[in-house]
């Protein structure tokens, strides 16, 4: 007689230690990968649809292996047809492989990719960055409540009485009590009418005392208990419970007068690709406008916004005003997140960068979780501006906002290779603002 | 009513339980035991489920393993198999173990559980307690103790050390498994004490029979220069001496003589050369075990259809299974990967039984002491016990059978661009194809032929290598590399491996870790 053991109910993931130090591998080698594409500057290709393989490096397994294209080898095959000793058969390909591939036993492990659904690209690539802290912050303050059924309670408004709930208590009181019921008194009542209707006889008159008697401790009795009592009053508890403000909007503001050329435009999209990639990890629900002006803004489409060309002059109040008027309109601070992100060359008409900062500080920053200016320079202007907090009108004027609120950030982006770099320092763990308060 | 009489079918439907399992277990026993005369250990039949099979598949079949990545990523890659259903999960897995255990699929229906009990608890098992390799290297009673033992104490050196310094030596060691094993010998099992007494005992007598006369020998070379050779290649031999060179288990040499690994790391690299060793013997005989366990379940299973113990419905269920199993695709065929171990050893096994029974003019030739003997259950059971694939197939594959498969052997030359049909199922082709056949089952030959051959250890510590070049095969290069790296880790100093053709004594490369640049 054998032993049977049933091993179904054992625990299952007798691996998954292994499998999680896989995965630990793979991933060190995936990161490596994912960022080595942000530098190699195709954003394009992780914003889209697409899994990457698993490259085989950090999770090969080397052994000494015979070479395949060396040496002379006899393979036994089955199924012989029509060949007779000395006929040739061509390799296929030429070189080695052939029939020498097709006689190896298979070496589909080593072939094996690991394919990342573009989330976990999407993850990978934003591991270390984090919301700044008082986005967070202002995250958790949420400003909706909706109230939420919370059991009962002894006191609440009128409105809120629980009526089935009351009458149980009031119910079960009532029986507790004994308080008497009404069929009782009106048998007694109708009793005494029979009495009071019929002759008098020598025992009616003890009777009906007793009887009256009776009717009255039960009537005050009655009055004593009454049919419901404060005590049994239940009221619908409702908690007001905060609802996280899954939504958020993008403000895309950009200049396109004539001095923006496609290298600008380039820079600063690419710069909006990853905002908007970022954000999209964190909310459940996220528009984006897109603004651009000369010296005068309009909201756009996304093709429009990138690809036509306007000329015109420059003024970028012009653009705050539409977004603020559009805020107004569609997105009410309450209920959305609001994120705008500015590119810019910095050029401005004459007197002009003095009101943006006024409408910034007196009502857009009051608005927003955060606002990123992104000022596109030349390469060779890097080295001009690179140290020094001098710059464009533009910059000046923003130099104080950002002094006077920590969630405006501004920062030059002068090469593509720049953008990651930037973007990491606008959404570092550690956002740079709170230390220079 | 009348009372039925009992049924004599073991079990009816698709559906098993314990009682089924168990009495058809019984029947199995009995047929096995009494008219096949398997010789098993006592068995132990788990049931487990798809997800237990592919834990148990990850880890190489043992029901308790370490724990490192490598066989994360075996599970990430079977999973990723199973369930696109590009593969289906073996009915059955048996480890070499005393007492023998099988896992069943818990999916399976009961005509496959009892196929499977046949095939694994018996045929299995069977062939695991009898052949001579698995005597001669493995320990069926101690394996799943020490694998008990290997497991907590990587847990422990991981706890101690930390994972990651753990998980290198285990990349180390697995990356030279494959030269982890002895082919030939047992190791040496002297006791320091032993080897010191030998020592002292040689150097008395070498005391004792001292003659100063010796020394005005003249030197066979007769020249000055020709005594330093002599003296330095003298201190070569000696130093190989003391060493054991050559030496073809590097996991072996590695743990015993490398200067860098600290106690627990050479304690590591034994656990994997055990286990390395453990499955030595099952790649050796892979065609015999499967053709002696598919020989069983058929006899065993034909044998309860005529007891009339299991109907039509079951054993065309397992016909079917079987046929399956023992399918052989031609070259041709895109289903084709390789010669199925399980048809050719079925094959085999069975043309043994007709050989005996039924032979025919050239069977009498070719087998003269079997051909009509009768006697086919002793020559299996001697086959069993004493052969493994090479010799069993260069001993047993018949005529027959060579134009059964319409084997032919195809040879490749690298450079031409075309191969050659060498021999085929021809009078003048049989006994080229069954050497060459039976060649390609030898596992020590196939593998790349690897040897430690000479240490410098009072110098700068050099470890040489050589691979010893058999029909001009070379290693792939990017592989061979990162495999020395991993010796290289292992031994601590710089390694060198030199590429010697075995027959001419040429050296035709020669590559060392100060060429590379990490």
């Amino acid at each position: 007689m054998p032993n049977f053991i049933d091993r179904r109910l054992n625990p299952k993931d007798k691996s998954l230690g292994n499998r999680r130090r896989f995965m630990r591998r793979a991933h060190e080698e995936l990161k490596r990968v994912v960022k080595e594409r942000i530098r190699s500057g195709r954003i394009a290709d992780i914003d889209a649809e697409q899994g990457v393989p698993m490259p085989a490096r950090g999770t090969d397994e080397p052994t000494f292996q015979p070479s395949r294209s060396s040496g002379q080898r006899q393979y036994i095959l089955p199924g012989n047809k029509e060949f007779t000793p000395g006929d040739r058969i061509a390799k296929p390909g030429g070189g080695a492989g052939g029939a020498g591939s097709r006689a190896g036993r298979g070496v589909a492990e080593d072939e094996f990719q690991f394919v990342l659904s573009r989330e976990e690209v999407l993850d990978l690539f934003f591991e270390d960055l984090e919301l700044p802290d008082m986005i967070k912050l202002s995250l958790k303050e949420t400003v909706s409540y909706k109230p939420r059924r919370a059991g009962f309670a002894t006191s609440g408004a009128p409105t809120n009485i629980n009526v089935g709930r009351t009458m149980r208590n009031s119910f079960g009181r009532r029986i507790a009590l004994h308080r008497p019921r009404r069929s009782e008194i009106e048998a007694i009542t109708r009793e005494i009418e029979t009495l009071e209707a019929a002759p008098p006889s020598p025992g009616t008159g003890k009777r009906l005392e007793e009887l009256r008697g009776e009717l009255e401790r039960l009537e005050r009795r009655r009055r004593r208990i009454p049919y419901v009592d404060p005590v049994d009053i239940r009221y619908n508890r409702f908690e007001p419970q905060p609802l996280p403000n899954a939504n958020a909007v993008m403000f895309c503001l950009m200049d396109v007068s004539s001095s923006m050329g496609e290298r600008e435009k380039d820079l600063a999209k690419r710069f909006f690709v990853l905002l908007h990639l970022f954000l999209k990890r964190r909310y459940d629900r996220i528009d984006i406008v897109f603004i651009r002006h000369t010296d005068e803004a309009r909201e756009v489409d996304e093709d429009t916004f990138f690809y036509s060309t306007q000329s015109g002059g420059t003024v970028v109040s012009t653009a705050l005003e539409e977004m603020l008027r559009i805020i107004e309109e569609r997105y009410p601070a309450r209920d959305w997140n609001i994120y705008a992100a500015q590119a810019s060359d910095g050029d401005n008409i004459a007197g002009d960068s003095e009101r943006c900062a006024g409408l910034l500080n007196g009502r857009l920053m009051h608005l927003c979780q955060y606002y990123a200016y992104v000022e596109i320079i030349d390469e060779r202007e890097t080295e001009i501006f690179g140290a020094t907090d001098n710059g464009t009108s533009l910059w000046r004027a923003y130099r104080t906002v950002n002094e006077a609120w920590p969630n405006f950030q501004m920062t030059r982006i002068a090469r593509p290779a720049d953008i990651y770099p930037v973007f990491r320092k606008l959404f570092s763990r550690q956002p740079t603002t709170q230390q220079r308060k | 009513m009348t009372k039925q009489p009992a049924s004599p079918l073991l079990f009816s439907g698709s559906d098993w339980n314990f009682a089924t399992l168990a009495r058809a277990y019984e029947a199995i026993e009995a047929i096995a035991l009494e008219e096949l005369k398997l010789n098993v250990y006592p068995n132990q039949i788990e049931i487990i489920s798809s997800e237990q099979m592919l834990d148990a598949y990850s880890s190489v079949g043992m029901p308790l393993m370490y724990q490192h990545w490598s066989f994360g990523k075996r599970f990430v890659f079977e999973e990723h198999l199973y369930r696109k259903g590009l593969r289906g999960l073996a009915y059955e897995l048996v480890i070499n173990s005393n007492p023998c255990i099988s896992y069943l699929m818990e999916e399976n229906t009961m005509a496959i559980q009892a196929l499977v009990t046949a095939h694994a608890a018996f045929g299995h098992n069977h062939f695991f307690k009898n052949n001579y390799l698995f005597r001669q290297w493995t320990d069926a009673n101690a394996i799943l103790g020490y694998m008990e033992f290997a497991k907590k104490y990587v847990a422990k050196c991981e706890e101690r050390y930390g994972t990651a310094a753990v998980e290198e030596i285990l990349d180390s060691a697995h990356a030279i498994m494959d030269q982890g094993v002895f082919r030939y010998r047992r190791p040496p099992r002297l006791s320091t004490e032993k080897e010191r007494e030998r020592a002292r005992e040689r150097l008395e007598y070498e005391e004792q029979t001292y003659n100063d006369l010796w020394r005005t020998l003249p030197t066979p070379m007769g020249s000055a220069d020709g005594e330093s050779i002599s003296k330095a290649e003298r201190e070569v031999r000696e130093r190989k001496k003391t060493l054991n060179l050559p030496e073809e288990n590097l996991l072996y040499f590695l743990e015993k003589n490398s200067l860098v690994l600290e106690p627990w790391q050479r304690e590591i690299l034994r656990i994997v050369r055990v286990i390395a060793q453990y499955f030595y013997p099952q790649r050796q005989t892979k065609v015999m075990n499967e053709g002696c366990a598919t020989f069983v379940h058929y006899y065993i299973m034909n044998r309860l259809y005529d007891q009339g113990k299991i109907d039509e419905g079951t054993m065309l269920e397992i016909l079917q299974s079987h046929t399956n199993v023992v399918f052989q695709p031609d070259f041709d065929d895109p289903r084709f990967s390789g010669i199925n171990p399980y048809a050719l050893g079925f094959a085999l096994m069975q043309d043994i039984e007709r050989i005996a029974t039924d032979p025919t003019p050239e069977d009498r030739d070719w087998f003269p002491d079997l051909a009509g003997s009768g006697n086919w259950l002793d020559t299996l059971l001697d086959a069993w016990a004493n052969h493994r694939d090479e010799s069993f197939i260069l001993q047993y594959l018949s005529p027959m059978l060579i134009r059964k498969f319409r084997l032919f052997v195809l040879s490749d030359k690298a450079g031409d661009n075309f191969c050659e049909v060498a021999s085929i199922h021809n009078e003048r082709g049989y006994e080229a194809i069954r050497a060459a056949l039976a060649r390609s089952y030898e596992t020590g030959a196939n593998l790349p032929d690897i040897q430690v051959v000479d240490v410098d250890l009072l110098g700068n510590r050099h470890l040489r290598l050589a691979h010893y070049i058999k029909n001009g095969i070379l290693l792939d290069e990017e592989s061979r590399d990162a495999t020395l790296r991993h010796v290289r880790r292992l031994w601590g100093y710089d390694v060198s491996l030199a590429g010697i053709d075995a027959t001419t004594g040429e050296t035709r490369y020669e590559r060392s870790t100060t060429q590379m640049a990490e």
